[in-house]
């Protein structure tokens, strides 16, 4: 037993409930208690889906727990395949259903001879995966059904696309800003001449993935999700891969560098370094503001990060090599991708953490007192509570964290919106440390209601001209401050003395 | 027009499948915990619990909330490891770190199919750490949302002393009385006392936020009906005294097993009374309690009449409009009932659970409004299946759909106003004073539609999508 309070990966059945409803026309069943079907609210609220989700539960209720499932799931599936007619039913079974020990894959082998749908029984065993892992599984399962099908039927497409192509594999539901670098990924595989072939699961037709050999090689972009089923294509077809996340401007430079590889050593003769310069230099924004001077006064600024492995590695590495952020540590929540994980970020961050106890977390946060923090919605909390500001970088994530706005993480636009995402947590820092040294946030008293120069004190010239260098964004602040020491002391003008005198005593 | 009048027709009960989208009633411990302020709700389950409990709560669980998962790993659950001492181990560490009154284990699914023996387990430890335990199983196998909070308050009537506490302890435990007094001194409290009519003890149960409380007991005491103590309390060691031959009455549909545990395991006498929702509701709910305690109650007519009027500006939004209650948190047959009587029509009333004899007044007082207002009698349907409830409000388009967030949005998508139905639970809407919140809420979709009037962007869903409707 261990004592809770708040986890960084939901459980397994989270995860294939993702694939399945990132799918078009699949439906998942889940077998659970009611009340387990918390996965529809989330997708409905965060994602603000239209469609409803298509995901609905064989109750297991007192019956059930009595005298077995019996017919009821068997019933439920055939009864889903009338009335939606999915392409796909995968029955998922849930922390409850993997006590009770069910033959459940007898009721899938029962409710496939009565069902037009295809049903499959996900495979994830609820106290050895979490989330993200079941994902990982649930995918490569229904890749591996639907080409083991194709090869049954003999309509597995043979060859390869005219053009150079990709499947862009692990795009899910519920993924951290997945959509939009969805969007980012075409462009880029666009704009290197590169068709996409299939985008998996997002938005996919389990029919259609028998075409997956057809690409050239496959890209997967998140750590999480995605490289079982790589791997599995690669077993089976030689396909090649790519799993460089391309974020930030030297990591996206060498996943390019990587498919430009590839697709060489299949003979197609692609050069892609004049893109990457272009971009690099002109297109992207994020290696010339890592020049400038807004950037150079974040150098040796103390950051810490911690995410999921894709973007906790990703994102330490825009802050220490592209920024010359000094990253005191780097931690991540994927315990099992640990080894990864090190390898990844060791020469770009003092220590690393890897931990699924928010706690531990929190208290090295509070020791290490960064400038800024990068983290989940659980970090940015802490950071409320420290008074230190937070960029969130990865799930859990609110709803605050599925803009309607274009805002990927990955490739060329992506870097402009991590520069942004990492200057603008630090300059509120420092904002509010300039605040604080003027006087900090709450004027008890309020003398004056706007922040307009006029007042009826008087200010000799030296101490006006030196109001006048103060930042502008706490100018008024300071005036307010400097009157009201005046007045309280019955001092009629304003001279550099009483300024600096103002300042001391506000400090102190 | 008719000539004969026909009959009026009688409320129907039909039940489907049980395949609906509700709360798990693990989520009672969001509310109670901060109801019961001394209290630490661990909650004996897994991974899928603390996922649900994490989300639901939103913001809640960053607020250091005085609740945590007992989380089960496989080592529990193959019974490798002791139960007894794991939770020794944690209940320990929760005394050390928070030092509650009372920790309340809430039994989940897991802990029902392993078998984990919570209430044999629970006398001994409580002896060994010195602090009391209280074992609710509020599961997703048995109940619903709400009836999340009847399985602890029933376990909680257990506890509650069987007889006043020495005058020391007594000012502290009596809590709503000195409430009430706001620290009169003696002399003015026994005038005070006086005000009160001479009637049997009379204890509350169900939970609701301070102010609530205050609002509902204050109401009585105008009757001259004196509220001795209600379950639950401010904190638990203030738990009321509840002896056999007192009176109980509830405040929410949900609570009958804290009813029938009180009837008889304690020996007290239920007042079956509509609940206060709404004017008309909390009308005839004080109505009931006065002519249990024999006295006639004087002003509530007006007071009714008064309060309708206040809310005329919204009644004209809502009359005519027709609402279809999904069925998710066992409210529903109140709020229906008070909504008839704001001249909506209600399609359907669909409900978790239905205990008839618990709601008896309850559906009385609905059949009777509906009678009075000629609108047409619901059916009330148990266990619903949301999936043919759809299909339901596909034929109907109701004006407004009370429902789960798994269906809101999909919903308004697809043109039908909806109603977020978890927020009635948290909302205040007890007494004569909070109709107008309740109204506040129902409008809002109403009001919406009014702001956003002919911009033409009503349906957004393709067609050819599925379950277009």
């Amino acid at each position: 037993m261990k004592l809770a309070y708040w986890m960084y990966a939901g459980p397994a059945h989270i995860g294939t409930l993702r694939i399945a409803s990132s799918f078009k026309n699949v439906h998942a069943i889940m077998h659970a208690p009611l009340g387990d079907d918390y996965f529809n609210v989330m997708r409905s609220m965060l994602e603000r889906e239209r469609d409803f989700t298509p995901v609905t539960t064989s109750v297991v209720d007192r019956h059930v727990l009595a005298g077995g499932s019996g017919e009821k799931v068997v019933n439920n599936i055939t009864r889903k395949d009338r009335e939606d007619k999915p392409d796909l039913i995968v029955l998922t079974p849930t922390c409850t259903s993997s006590i009770l020990q069910e033959d459940l894959e007898n009721f899938v082998e029962q409710a496939s001879l009565d069902s037009k749908s295809d049903v499959m029984l996900a495979d994830v065993n609820h106290y050895r995966v979490n989330e993200l892992q079941a994902a990982d599984r649930t995918l490569q399962q229904i890749i591996k059904f639907y080409i083991k099908k194709a090869r049954k039927h003999g309509n597995l497409p043979a060859g390869k696309t005219a053009k150079p192509s990709v499947n862009i594999i692990g795009m899910t539901t519920l993924g951290f800003h997945n959509q939009h670098d969805c969007t980012e990924l075409k462009k880029l595989m666009g704009e290197l001449g590169i068709e996409v072939n299939l985008v998996i699961p997002q938005g996919a037709h389990v029919e259609t993935l028998k075409d997956l050999p057809k690409a050239w090689f496959n890209l997967v972009p998140y750590r999480e999700v995605g490289l079982m089923t790589a791997e599995y294509l690669k077993t089976e077809f030689d396909m090649p891969y790519v799993d460089i996340t391309p974020m930030g401007v030297v990591e996206t430079a060498r996943c390019i560098r990587a498919i430009g590889q590839i697709l060489n050593d299949m003979g197609q003769e692609v050069d892609y370094e004049d893109y990457i310069t272009n971009q690099t230099l002109y297109v992207s924004e994020a290696a010339w503001f890592s020049r400038s001077i807004d950037c150079q006064n974040l150098t040796g600024k103390k950051a810490v990060v911690f995410g999921d492995s894709t973007h906790a590695a990703a994102m330490t590495k825009v802050l220490a090599r592209e920024m010359g952020i000094h990253v005191v540590w780097a931690g991540t929540y994927c315990k099992y991708d640990e080894e990864w994980f090190r390898r990844e970020v060791s020469e770009y961050c003092d220590e690393i953490l890897v931990t699924e106890n928010h706690g531990d977390i929190g208290d090295a946060i509070a020791k290490t007192e960064p400038a800024a923090i990068f983290g989940t919605q659980m970090e940015r909390h802490v950071g409320k509570r420290l008074n230190i500001p937070c960029g969130v970088i990865a799930a859990p994530i609110h709803i605050q964290n599925f803009p309607i706005g274009y805002k990927p993480f990955l490739g060329y636009e992506g870097t402009n919106q991590v520069a942004d995402l990492v200057y603008n947590s630090f300059t509120l820092g420092m904002e509010d440390h300039l605040l604080e040294i003027f006087g900090g946030h709450d004027t008890k008293e309020v003398i004056h209601k706007g922040i307009s120069a006029d007042s009826d004190m008087d200010w000799d010239r030296e101490a006006k001209e030196l109001l006048q260098k103060v930042p502008g964004f706490v100018r008024g602040k300071v005036k307010r401050n400097t009157e009201k020491f005046a007045r309280d002391r019955k001092i009629a003008l304003i001279t550099l003395e009483v300024f600096y005198a103002a300042k001391e005593a506000v400090g102190a | 027009m008719a000539t004969v009048t026909p009959e009026p027709q009688a409320l129907s009960f039909e039940c489907e499948t049980g395949n609906y989208h509700t709360f798990c009633p693990i989520s009672c411990v969001a509310w109670l915990y901060q109801k019961i302020e001394d209290s630490f709700f661990l909650v004996i389950g897994t991974k899928t619990c603390g996922y649900f409990l994490q989300n639901a709560m939103g913001v809640m669980i960053f607020a250091e909330p005085r609740y945590a998962m007992a989380e089960l790993e496989e080592g529990d659950i193959s019974a490798k490891l002791n139960d007894y001492e794991e939770l020794k181990r944690l209940c320990l560490q929760i005394k050390r770190d928070r030092n509650p009154s009372v920790i309340v284990w809430i039994g989940t699914c897991t802990t029902e199919i392993i078998k984990m023996d919570l209430e044999g387990l629970s006398p001994r430890l409580e002896e060994e750490i010195g602090i009391p335990i209280v074992v609710a199983r509020a599961n997703g196998l048995d109940y619903a949302f709400t009836q999340g909070e009847d399985t602890v308050l029933a376990a909680m009537a257990a506890r509650c002393p069987n007889e006043a506490p020495e005058e020391a302890e007594k000012k502290e435990r009596n809590a709503i009385a000195s409430l009430l007094n706001f620290g009169k001194k003696k002399e003015e409290v026994e005038a005070e006392e006086s005000a009160y009519a001479d009637h049997p003890p009379l204890v509350m149960f169900g939970s609701l936020p301070d102010p609530v409380v205050t609002n509902l007991s204050l109401e009585l005491k105008k009757q001259g009906i004196k509220v001795s103590g209600w379950l639950p309390a401010k904190r638990y060691t203030e738990l009321p005294v509840i002896k056999e031959g007192y009176y109980t009455c509830g405040v929410n549909p949900f609570l009958s097993r804290t009813a029938t545990t009180l009837m008889r395991r304690r020996k007290t006498k239920l007042i079956g009374a509509p609940f206060p929702i709404g004017p008309d509701g909390t009308r005839a709910w004080i109505e009931k309690i006065c002519s249990v305690m024999g006295v006639e109650p004087k002003g509530l007519a007006e007071r009714e009449a008064q309060i309708w009027e206040s809310l005329e500006d919204y009644l004209q939004l809502v009359r005519g409009k027709s609402v279809f209650l999904m069925g998710d948190n066992l409210l529903e047959v109140s709020l229906a009932r008070f909504l008839v009587r704001c001249g909506m029509i209600v399609n359907e009333i669909g409900i978790p659970y239905m205990d008839k004899r618990y709601q008896a007044a309850e559906l009385k007082f609905l059949e009777k409004t509906c009678h009075e207002m000629g609108a047409p009698v619901p059916t009330i349907v148990e266990k619903p299946d949301n999936y043919n409830q759809i299909e339901r409000i596909k034929e109907i388009q109701p004006d407004l759909v009370i429902t789960g967030m798994a269906h809101a949005n999909p919903l308004e998508a697809r043109g039908i106003s909806t109603k977020w139905s978890v927020e009635f639970t948290f909302a205040q809407i007890h007494g004569f004073s909070n109709a107008r919140d309740i109204l506040e809420l129902v409008t809002r979709p109403l009001r919406r539609n009014n702001s956003l009037n002919g911009l033409g962007w009503e349906n957004l869903v393709r067609e050819g999508a599925k379950h277009n409707i």
